[in-house]
């Protein structure tokens, strides 16, 4: 089985408190399923409002799927007494780096975590010192937060769910709020945790660039998977994503415009420096 | 204006601040107790003195315990002011219905000098210590409270949340301010209602915005398997070491010393 399996989610937001008809309330999640190898690198694709961060919160039992189920490693989320074996598993980081620091010094933050978690303080400081340097914030570990940039305390929030070793992370957009360099600087952080460590990720975002580096992509729109595989595999469906209002890398689209010229490419590439060997290919 | 807000910690190497954080609120309580129980000019001394040693073994510039002063001289100076006309016994000088006695000079300048000491003092601990380290050693020392019922760690816990936040929304206000004065608000001029009435624009915004953010922080707190005080285990443990025996050493001499200058020479002030 794999390390996660969604099988059919459905949820929408009901609100308990007032008496309106709920019958009519929109499905966020509509008939959800996909998986997630271990070790695998994911993006999740899609427009705000797809019902990609929905999902990144069904992932650690935050929410529970109305219909349909989802495990992970096996445990069923939506069995109360796993929430925490889940939040050990697959830890979450969010968009705004400001609001998921706890402590005003960095080391103590990336503590915060095995703290909860009941573990030995010789452990913790070892977990710590090796989260920090993961994402090469070691140096910084004096620091209180608000003196860092965004893409520093991203990388500082990252550490936080690194120290608490799980097998799995999730990152609802954490690009989002950040400048290109701090985004350069937490891309690369993602990507070398993967690469170095194995651990699992899944990446929530709504920039194709990003979803290029992936192993594996999901396209979701409206609440719906609109296709998944590897990055060149969606990418070529360029008149799918585009009916959906989604974008493709501008790479991709140059190759897919002369291509559609006339001009022989026979693939469309992702990367730069692949499309200017194909370019320099057909002019040559 | 990000400064001002606990930026009271001056970092340094000195004995102060190797002290262990528990011991150095203890022994400021101490101390505040100590300044005042002194009876006479002799235990007075003694006690300006400890003030002094601290003052200078923190080293901390002494600008900034002028600073900290500054703010508390006028009321300083009233204090000691009307402190001048209490007393009893003979005046030392009489001007009308105004009598000042040896006594109530006695007064004035022991209320002067207690209030004193007890700001540089008080000073020495917040610049020596780290909030951090203030909020771990709060917990630890109201630990005992737990058998109250007193939630030590959560109180605690919003200690620490609050010194997080407290920069982010002070930067978070400025801009707010800039946003509103760029469309028009006026902040600057109009009588003090009028300016309170300016801030109605900022606040609210920061309001909502501080919610948002609690809001937030609960999400990605749970994330990180946040379930209570109970369980959870710390990076950093305390120890006392020798320093910290030692000064506790020093404060009870120094007790001892207050208590027989007290006791064996005459009494200035009751």
């Amino acid at each position: 089985m794999d390390f996660i399996t969604a099988q059919n989610l459905i949820f929408r937001y009901i609100d308990e408190d007032e008496q309106v008809n709920n019958e009519n309330v929109k499905n966020v999640l509509d008939n959800v399923s996909f998986s997630v190898k271990k070790g695998e690198f994911v993006a999740l694709l899609g427009h705000n409002g797809c019902g990609k961060s929905t999902v990144a919160k069904h992932l650690n039992a935050m929410l529970i799927p109305e219909s349909g189920k989802l495990f992970v490693d096996s445990i069923d989320t939506a069995d109360e007494n796993e929430d925490f074996t889940i939040r050990r598993k697959v830890g979450l980081v969010l968009q705004n780096p400001d609001n998921q620091l706890v402590a005003s010094i960095v080391e103590e933050d990336v503590a915060f975590g095995p703290e909860n978690l009941g573990v030995e303080p010789q452990e913790i400081r070892r977990r710590v010192d090796d989260a920090l340097k993961a994402v090469d914030m070691y140096d910084y570990r004096f620091q209180p937060p608000h003196k860092l940039s965004g893409g520093q305390k991203q990388r500082v929030a990252i550490a936080g769910i690194i120290a608490m070793e799980p097998s799995c992370i999730v990152l609802d957009e954490p690009t989002a709020m950040l400048d290109p360099k701090g985004r350069e600087e937490v891309m690369s952080t993602i990507k070398k945790l993967n690469k170095e460590r194995g651990i699992t990720v899944v990446l929530i975002t709504h920039y194709m660039d990003e979803a290029v580096e992936a192993d594996r992509v999901i396209v979701m729109d409206d609440g719906k998977v609109l296709c998944s595989g590897t990055p060149k595999e969606v990418f070529s469906q360029v008149e799918l994503l585009k009916r959906h209002r989604l974008d493709v890398p501008q790479v991709t689209e140059l190759c897919y415009k002369l291509k559609a010229c006339g001009v022989e490419i026979d693939s469309l590439s992702l990367h730069s420096d692949e499309c200017i060997a194909q370019l320099t290919e057909v002019l040559l | 204006m990000r400064d001002i807000a606990f930026g009271q910690f001056y970092p340094a190497k000195s004995l102060l601040h190797r002290l262990d954080p528990r011991a150095k609120i203890l022994l400021l309580i101490v101390f505040i107790v100590l300044v005042f129980c002194t009876a006479n000019y002799y235990s007075l001394l003694l006690v300006i003195l400890g003030v002094f040693s601290v003052v200078l073994f923190s080293k901390v510039p002494l600008r900034l315990y002028f600073n900290s002063l500054k703010m508390i001289i006028v009321i300083v100076l009233i204090t000691s002011f009307l402190n001048l006309f209490y007393g009893t016994g003979e005046p030392v000088i009489s001007w009308g219905f105004i009598k000042i006695t040896l006594e109530g000079i006695n007064n004035a300048i022991f209320v002067s000098v207690r209030i004193l000491s007890l700001i540089l003092i008080s000073s020495a601990l917040t610049f020596t210590t780290s909030p951090t380290d203030l909020t771990d050693a709060l917990e630890r020392l109201m630990k005992p409270l737990t058998v109250f019922k007193v939630k030590v760690h959560e109180i605690a816990m919003m200690m620490t949340i609050a010194l997080r936040f407290v920069p982010l929304l002070l930067e978070e206000t400025d801009k707010i301010m800039s946003a509103q004065k760029a469309r028009g608000a006026d902040m600057e001029s109009g009588n003090l209602i009028q300016r309170i009435k300016a801030l109605v624009p900022v606040l609210i915004p920061l309001f909502v915005s501080a919610f948002r953010r609690a809001y937030e922080l609960a999400v990605a707190m749970e994330c990180r398997c946040y379930q209570g005080g109970e369980g959870r285990t710390r990076m950093k443990s305390l120890h006392l070491h020798t320093r910290d025996y030692l000064s506790i050493l020093v404060v009870i001499i120094l007790i001892v010393g207050v208590v027989l200058c007290n006791v064996l020479l005459p009494q200035a002030v009751r």
